[in-house]
């Protein structure tokens, strides 16, 4: 299933297939790991909602919902997080 | 001398093994024109002397950021023998994508493997040896913080810099790999040093490389219309990631062998997480910590244990004489700890400093100045001048030093990143982001940490925009401003709640911040709020040494300061206080001859539509010379009507008696000589407001401007600050003073806000057109970019056009 980041549940995997959005903040979302194939679990949301904190390449990133939904995901099974992908 | 450049993420652990290996030889500045830091010191235990270069952290070598492309000219143009590249090895992916881009550059490079200890504690494994080999260049296990691998690691970066290297990339699996081969021999072909990484570079679209290198950029160009990928299309900056990573996943990742098989794992970091930054508890936490530091920092009631035991002052111990002075040494410094109520560590740092070491000093050094057989002019400015300016100056030092501290290790455990995640929503409304709020509320406290905590800040604009509104925050130094007016209209007028006038102030102060920002958000600091795309780095104990460094460096810049800038203008004042037109010499009494008074008087009707002009009559210039006296330092606003007070008492011709003698006025609340001056000039409450509310948003204490400065770093742009805020405190006097002395100003008031505020929104969104005349600005200077938001040039001349404008 794809949906975008920010409309992922806290705890949920999954694996970047697109990453959208203008030159800046592509660039930055690429530089700090968010790359096509890279897997990210949200970990959670700021108290008021936004920011999203999330956990890739072992480490934790935070973005707003508004970056968040420049990043395009396939959704993937908690207990499966390995096999998925390619 | 050698040259070996560190590089490397931020929160690698960079500060700590640069510390290590300079020592006490490390000297911090600024890089020139930007103000991200540049400390450079010396490593002397290699076969020769190395000069350490320590660059700023970054996560990549993208056009974007000013510390980025710091980095990037830093190697390709000063050459560096060598380039130290710290990595977490905590955090082996990410860090190594920085390390792939810098293997592009045809210079030596060691790879620094850090914070071994951590992965081995975990019980991970890194094979060192098999990373060399497939990096190609030297990688040592290091750790920083117990100095372990450091002369291994130096001996290695020497070996490297007597060599050459060429520029290495992992690029060459992927479909730009010949596209990247062809750009790199014309490049080459054109004798440019560095092809492979411009090659690179320009095949990305880099914004700075395009302009470098027109002529090569059309093979890139040609190549584009011809290629497709199936998930990037043809957009290279994207596929030059992804490669990147693909390649880290691929080869260099695997070195690292886990031994939990769990990819998303609690650490001690992300429990201590759960709760900080809590969806019901983080705020609640983050608010008791902040008042825990304003409490530490300023409280003369540590604990409130003084109101909970109810503990006896000094005067009822029968310490004190009956003038109030100590009766014994022993109880002088007792007097710094204790009266009536523990004091917190801050007041206690700062009685000591002030009263025991610098007062104790000072004290001594104007002794002798008074024995000796200077004329008096000369013992005048050296005690009153001189050494009192000194002393006012270096009074701000233990606060300032101990709110750094906290907010050092706040940054330094890693806390503050997640204030920003907290407070991020909030500050959006205002175009700012989450990490701008801690140097506003540090304002509340001193304006000189506050501004140079701005440095947080990744973008210019945000910075710019919130170090002119952190003066709003009213600083310790203005409360005894509002304390005493407000008590003196309590007094005077027998109106009001002096508490509660103070707290409006305050509130006022915020209000005039909010609508500074969006204002200038909206016109002259307009830009996209800035992203908010930041590492959360793990939680870690701040360490000592290194934040013993970090507040030496800031001693040592804010002294250098008190004996320069500072020192010169209190000299200055002096001369305008105690010398008349006629170059006599004056004595304190005798100020409202002295030329500042005379200014003061030109000066007089411009704050008539303050309430405290013209209308004031005879002695209404004591007002404007208690603002001008406060430029210095805030505590002067009411040490001016002391003086002053003292000396309309000379003159003659009031009543006082409701206020008491002399040692009423000289009494350190300063109501009565508020009062003193109510008496003396006939001014109104709303007039007395406008003053306060004036002084609050005007320019600040020296210090702080001089701060400002240097954290501005643009001459223009600090100039254009001065100018604010004297717009805004004008504006703000003006509007406090008509509207409380005749309320229906309030509605031409809203109608002028409405109308501005329709006009911005109107001009932003581009329904109404302004001709803008347009400034050669832009043309003179080839490097500066469109409407990007790190160069100071085009800030400046969208700044310029919109004045014209306007």
């Amino acid at each position: 299933m794809q949906k975008t980041l920010d409309q992922f549940a806290i705890g949920e995997h999954g694996i970047v297939r697109q990453v959208a959005g203008e030159g800046k903040i592509k660039r930055r979302l690429f530089d700090m790991g968010i790359t096509p194939g890279a897997e990210i679990m949200l970990r959670k949301k700021a108290p008021l909602g936004d920011p999203l904190e999330v956990t890739v390449r072992g480490y934790e990133l935070t973005l707003r919902i508004t970056e968040a939904q420049c990043v395009t995901m396939v959704v993937t099974d908690t207990k499966n997080e390995h096999g998925v992908g390619k | 001398m050698k040259r070996f450049a560190l590089a490397g993420n931020p929160n690698c652990g960079k500060t700590t093994l640069f510390n290590s290996l300079t020592g006490s030889t490390a000297h911090v500045g600024n890089w020139p024109g930007v103000t991200v830091d540049k400390r450079d010191g010396v490593y002397k235990k290699c076969a020769e002397p190395v000069a350490i270069i320590d660059l700023p952290g970054i996560y990549s070598l993208s056009p974007y950021t000013p510390e980025e492309v710091i980095a990037r000219n830093y190697i390709l143009d000063e050459k560096p023998d060598c380039v130290i590249n710290i990595v977490d090895a905590t955090n082996l992916e990410r860090n190594l994508y920085l390390t792939t881009q810098i293997l592009e550059m045809d210079v030596p490079v060691v790879i620094a493997l850090n914070m071994m200890d951590a992965v081995e504690k975990a019980g991970d494994k890194i094979d060192a040896k098999e990373l060399e080999r497939r990096l190609g260049v030297p990688v040592v296990k290091i750790s920083a913080l117990k100095e372990q691998g450091l002369s291994e690691l130096m001996d290695k970066a020497f070996n490297e810099s007597l060599k050459e290297r060429k520029g290495t990339t992992v690029l060459q699996d992927t479909a730009l790999a010949h596209l990247i081969g062809d750009v790199k021999i014309a490049l080459a072909g054109q004798k440019v040093a560095n092809p492979l990484f411009h090659a690179i570079k320009l095949v990305e679209g880099d914004e700075i490389e395009v302009e470098m290198h027109k002529d090569t950029l059309t093979m890139v160009q040609e190549f584009k219309e011809t290629f497709s990928d199936e998930i990037f299309g043809n957009d290279f900056e994207a596929l030059v990631a992804d490669g990147r990573y693909k390649y880290i996943s691929k080869h260099f990742a695997p070195v690292l062998v886990r031994q939990s098989k769990e990819k998303f794992q609690m650490t001690r970091s992300d429990k201590a997480d759960k709760v900080l930054t809590n969806r019901w508890a983080g705020i609640p936490i983050f608010l008791v910590i902040l008042f825990l530091i304003f409490h530490l920092t300023f409280s003369e009631n540590f604990l409130f244990l003084g109101s909970i035991f109810n503990l006896p002052d000094l005067e009822t111990l029968g310490l004190l004489t009956e003038e109030g002075e100590p009766i014994s040494y022993g109880v002088r410094w007792l007097a710094c700890i204790y009266d009536g109520a523990i004091f917190s560590p801050g007041v206690i740092i700062n009685n000591i400093w002030n009263d025991m070491l610098v007062g104790e000093l000072f004290g001594w050094i104007q002794g002798l100045v008074e024995g000796s057989s200077m004329a008096g002019w000369a013992v005048g400015l050296i005690n009153d001048g001189i050494i009192e300016g000194l002393a006012a100056v270096l009074s701000f030092l233990p606060p300032i030093l101990v709110l750094f501290l906290f907010f050092s290790i706040l940054e330094d455990s890693g806390y503050m990143a997640r204030i920003a995640f907290i407070l991020d929503r909030m500050f959006r409304r205002f175009g700012l982001s989450g990490r701008a709020f801690m140097p506003m509320i540090m304002g509340f406290g001193c304006s000189v940490p506050a501004m140079i905590n701005t440095r947080t800040l990744a973008d210019d604009k945000e910075r710019t925009a919130t170090v002119r509104v952190i003066p709003f925050f009213s600083c310790g130094a203005k409360l005894p401003i509002l304390t005493a007016v407000a008590g003196a209209i309590v007094m005077s007028f027998g109106l009001g709640n002096a508490d509660l006038i103070t707290y409006s102030m305050y509130i006022l102060g915020i209000v005039v911040a909010i609508v500074s920002v969006l204002l200038m958000r909206g016109t002259t600091l307009k830009g996209e709020t800035p992203p908010f795309i930041m590492e959360l780095p793990a939680y870690h104990a701040p360490q000592f040494k290194n934040l013993m460094i970090h507040l030496w460096d800031k001693t040592k810049h804010f002294i250098k300061k008190a004996f320069t800038i500072i020192l010169a203008s209190t000299i200055v004042i002096w001369f305008l206080t105690h010398f008349s037109f006629d170059w006599k010499f004056l004595e304190n009494e005798e100020i409202n001859e002295s030329i500042l008074a005379g200014l003061a008087k030109l000066l007089q009707p411009l704050f008539t539509p303050l309430g405290f002009g013209s209308q004031l009559g005879e002695f209404g210039w004591v007002f404007v010379v208690a603002v001008v006296a406060g430029l210095i330092a805030k505590e002067n606003v009411i040490a001016t009507f002391a003086t002053l007070g003292a000396c309309l008492m000379a003159v003659g011709g009031f009543d006082f008696g409701a206020i008491g003698g002399l040692d009423a006025i000289n009494a350190s609340d300063g109501i009565a000589a508020v009062q003193a001056m109510i008496i003396a000039t006939n001014i109104t409450i709303p007039a007395l407001i406008s003053f306060i509310a004036f002084n609050m948003t005007t320019i600040p204490c020296f210090a702080a401007v001089g701060t400002a400065k240097s954290e501005l770093g643009n001459k223009k742009r600090f100039n254009w600050t001065l100018v604010f805020w004297l717009v805004a405190s004008y504006i703000t006097g003006a509007a406090v003073y008509t509207i409380g002395s005749w309320w229906w100003t309030l509605f031409i008031w809203l109608a002028v806000v409405a109308a501005i505020t329709t006009v911005i929104v109107l001009y932003n969104k581009g329904k109404i057109k302004i001709k803008l005349p347009k400034k050669k600005v832009k043309k003179s200077n080839p490097s500066c970019c469109e409407g990007c938001s790190n160069c100071s040039l085009c800030d400046d001349a969208t700044k310029i056009n919109e004045k014209n404008d306007k």
